[in-house]
């Protein structure tokens, strides 16, 4: 039985509670008082998650009949799944979208299905490599399918495969890969990491163009997401929700929704998950061995490896269906593992961030990244209120280098030079500088053909914090370097006590501080 | 003409009103092998595995294994069952199944081949871990033997076509791992062996060493587990079709194979009837596009 996530106040007694700081890890002394929040423990995966995801496609939810019945040969059958961008790090193999789709590619043979294509639905985001590829989805299926053309990576703006299949009634244009849409039977399969995957947002975003996206990834649309990782109150999903049941009414789709536990980190690394003053001897001679190590190694070779850990997350739950009642269902589950109840706001908001985050898979957590993991997603993980005050200080921990991935990140490298050197304001940014980024035929070239975001996706990631910008007061980068920090129009600190001091003059003196344990990742239920 | 020395200096003659007694044999089934599985025999054979066989078998056959993650969640024990080309194949095995099966794992060896002198049964029981299995009657105590050690925790490595292939074509399988699947309430793990064959097939004295692109290949199988109702004989016709299935996914795709597979039209391990060249020259149009090379002429 896993212990539930909790909320610790600090004494005089309690021990330096850890802190992520990129590729490395802080140990640091919180002022009595102060709060850290816990996440769970790892909650019991699946025994049997094939029987699972078998149960699952033979009784689905909502209104869709059973995987088999829909399966028929002659048919036109794709199969759409979520990229690498989740699970965080990548799973150990196999991951839940390998499991989920030989088994679902069993049924498929068994009904004579010869027309299948699968599609990584990765929206802007850059293309996969072949070894990742075959991580993700195993040699099996990658050799079965990749030779042949029929595994492909979505290509948002290949228009002659991009059709739009309708507009709401807000005007939101529904335009999606023409395959998927004229197929007979659209499966989506994801991994649900978190309480903002999944649902009608998995195609919408998976599958969509520029011209789709831009009507929820968008500064008003992320300002109103309170919080984009609570659906019900996040404009984010209202919208694509809305252009869901328009997508719905036009292809039958069978959604496939899998949760994964929060066991994030590997053996050698199990201190990471573990309450401080639980640690074994062996927890803090690995600690030692690790941080005293990584200090001494330069920065590339600990993120190659750090980029080699595979999580041992497992399967919690999969459900299959009708796309609104399988999400609900997911949301449950994922609610079970992530939730921590959490009293009142507070003045100082502190976080260790990680080396990586959605969308620096095997590349660099750049400060833009930096950013969006610490403004967009820690901030926001969060239900009811947000975990610091209105006017309070967020206080990020992460060396925050100056250095992009020039194959990955393109347009991030002009975004930074050239875009938050005029303006951090995100709807200004948006104003004068989207369109020319977005419609960039070399960024959209390298977007096609290299490994290469989207033009626009660097502005997605200043938007991602845009609620966050909006709510705080002042946001602070301990260890970060100086002249990247204020690039972002954030203050460098060099330690967490100069942090806090900092943060007295736009809070008050002795602030009520929260830090968040995070990673392994929980959802504060803030009441 | 043969001189023997007359009782009392040579033997006596057994009186025939007097029945012998019984030969206790301590050859072939009744050779005793419970001291290989001692922990200084396991020790003895781990080092004999992974620091002598291991490096051998890297230098003649670089053997490549697939479809391992078939394996995660799988407690031992369990019965891992292959198709039959050469002595390479014990080899292959052992040194590649995951660590939680192989350290813990005996081998069914015919008892009429590997146990025939108690030194060629010591050497067998040392160093692969091997029990004397009958192979050409029917016998309670091999099959008892299996059953206890599985159900005492030990895996079993059998190969049920009964011997090495004679011409490159597999055997139909025989019943015995699906009877122990049965007994003993185990999974079976279909595994598929492919170039072995090449290197050291039957008749031949010693292996040849692989050259570039000719190692062998390992493909595991899912778990099977014996059905409500099922038989031994149907286990078995399962468990062959699996060990198809893998040979059909290894020389096309997966996809392809499962395809077929639903159909019912997975190329059989026997191969097709016919004249023995025929036979051969079939042999051929199975090699798998992945190995580039024809195994004919």
């Amino acid at each position: 039985m896993s212990r539930p996530g909790f909320v610790l106040e600090v004494d005089r007694s309690t021990p330096p509670i850890l802190f992520h700081h990129g590729e490395g890890f802080r140990l640091e002394k919180l002022p009595a008082g102060s709060r850290v929040i816990y996440p769970a423990e790892p909650v019991a995966p699946l025994k049997d998650p094939d029987a699972a995801i078998r149960h699952a496609l033979l009784n689905p939810v909502g209104d869709s009949q059973p995987l088999p019945s829909l399966l028929r040969s002659g048919m036109k059958l794709t199969i759409a799944m979520d990229n690498q961008a989740v699970p965080l790090p990548p799973m150990q193999q196999p991951d839940n979208r390998q499991r989920v789709i030989e088994i679902v590619l069993d049924m498929a043979a068994a009904a004579g299905v010869d027309d299948v294509e699968l599609i990584i639905a990765h929206g802007l985001h850059r293309r996969q490599t072949e070894p990742e590829l075959r991580h993700m989805l195993g040699d099996r299926i990658y050799d079965s399918f990749a030779p042949h053309g029929m595994l492909t990576q979505h290509d948002a703006e290949d228009h002659d495969n991009l059709v739009l299949v309708g507009r709401t009634e807000q005007g939101e244009h529904v335009e999606l890969n023409k395959r998927a849409v004229t197929s007979d039977l659209l499966i989506y399969v994801n991994v649900n990491l978190v309480a903002m995957d999944g649902g009608h947002k998995s195609t919408m975003t998976g599958i969509s163009s520029y011209r789709s996206l831009k009507h929820h990834h968008n500064v008003t649309g992320m300002q109103h997401s309170r919080s984009f990782m609570d659906p019900p109150n996040s404009e984010l999903h209202n919208s694509t929700w809305r252009m869901g049941r328009l997508l719905a009414g036009a292809v039958k789709i069978f959604q496939i929704e899998t949760t994964v536990n929060t066991d994030t980190f590997p053996s050698q690394f199990g201190f990471l998950q573990k309450r401080e003053w639980e640690w074994s001897a062996r927890d803090r001679a690995s600690y030692l061995a690790t941080s005293k190590s990584l200090d001494r190694v330069p920065p590339r070779i600990a993120r190659s490896i750090f980029h080699g850990i595979k999580s041992p997350q497992k399967m919690t739950s999969v459900q299959a269906g009708e796309v609104e009642a399988v999400h609900k269902l997911t949301l449950e589950n994922v609610h079970k593992q992530h939730l921590v109840p959490v009293q009142g706001q507070t003045d100082v908001l502190t976080m260790g961030l990680p080396y990586v985050g959605p969308y620096n898979v095997n590349s660099i957590l750049n400060p833009l990244l930096v950013m969006c993991l610490g403004l967009g997603y820690f901030f926001n993980l969060y239900r009811g209120k947000p975990l610091v005050r209105k006017g309070g200080v967020v206080i990020l921990s992460h060396p925050t280098r100056w250095e992009f991935h020039p194959v990955h990140h393109p347009s991030y490298i002009d975004f930074f030079e050239q875009v938050l050197t005029e303006t951090t304001d995100p709807l200004e940014i948006e104003k004068k500088f989207e369109e020319d980024f977005a419609t960039d035929p070399w960024y959209i070239h390298l977007y096609r053909n290299s490994y290469a975001y989207h033009g626009v996706h660097a502005f997605y990631m200043w938007y991602w914090g845009a609620h966050a910008l909006q709510h705080v007061g002042q946001v602070i980068i301990v260890g970060g370097e100086p002249r990247a920090v204020r690039r972002m129009g954030f203050k460098p600190a060099s330690t967490l006590r100069d942090a806090l001091e900092m943060a007295e003059d736009v809070v008050g003196r002795n602030p009520s501080i929260t830090h968040i344990h995070n990673p392994p990742i929980f959802l504060a239920d803030v009441t | 003409m043969r001189v023997t020395a007359r009782f009392p200096l040579g033997k006596p003659n057994w009186p025939s009103s007097v029945p012998r007694p019984p030969v206790e044999r301590r050859t072939g089934v009744d050779y005793e092998t419970d001291w290989a599985r001692t922990h200084a025999a396991r020790l003895a054979r781990a080092v004999i595995v992974d620091d002598v066989l291991r490096p051998v078998l890297h230098l003649i056959a670089s053997p490549t294994v697939h479809g391992e993650d078939r394996l995660v969640g799988l407690e031992a024990p369990a019965i891992f069952v292959a198709n039959h080309h050469s002595h390479l194949d014990t080899s292959v095995l052992l040194t590649s199944l995951p660590d939680r099966f192989r350290h813990k794992a005996v081998v069914a060896a015919a008892a009429d081949y590997f146990f025939t002198t108690r030194a060629k049964g010591a050497m067998s029981a040392l160093a692969i871990g091997a029990i004397p299995m009958e192979r050409t009657k029917v016998g309670r105590r091999s099959a008892d033997l299996a059953a206890e050690l599985l159900e005492d925790g030990w895996n079993l490595i059998m190969f049920p076509e009964g011997g090495r292939s004679p011409d490159g074509w597999g055997r139909a399988f025989r019943g015995g791992a699906a009877y122990l699947a049965l007994r003993c309430g185990r999974p079976v793990v279909p595994l598929y062996l492919e170039g072995t064959g090449r290197l050291w097939r039957r008749g031949k004295t010693w292996p040849k060493v692989a050259g570039k692109g000719e190692g062998v290949h390992l493909v595991f199988g899912s778990p099977m587990w014996p059905e409500d109702g099922e038989d031994a004989r149907r286990l078995a016709a399962r468990v062959e079709q699996a060990v198809g299935a893998l040979a059909d996914e290894w020389s096309t795709d997966w996809w392809s194979a499962r395809r077929r597979a639903a159909a019912g039209t997975t190329p059989a391990l026997t191969g097709p009837s016919g004249g023995a060249w025929r036979r051969a020259w079939a042999l051929d149009a199975t090699a798998s596009s992945r190995s580039g090379r024809r195994s004919w002429p």
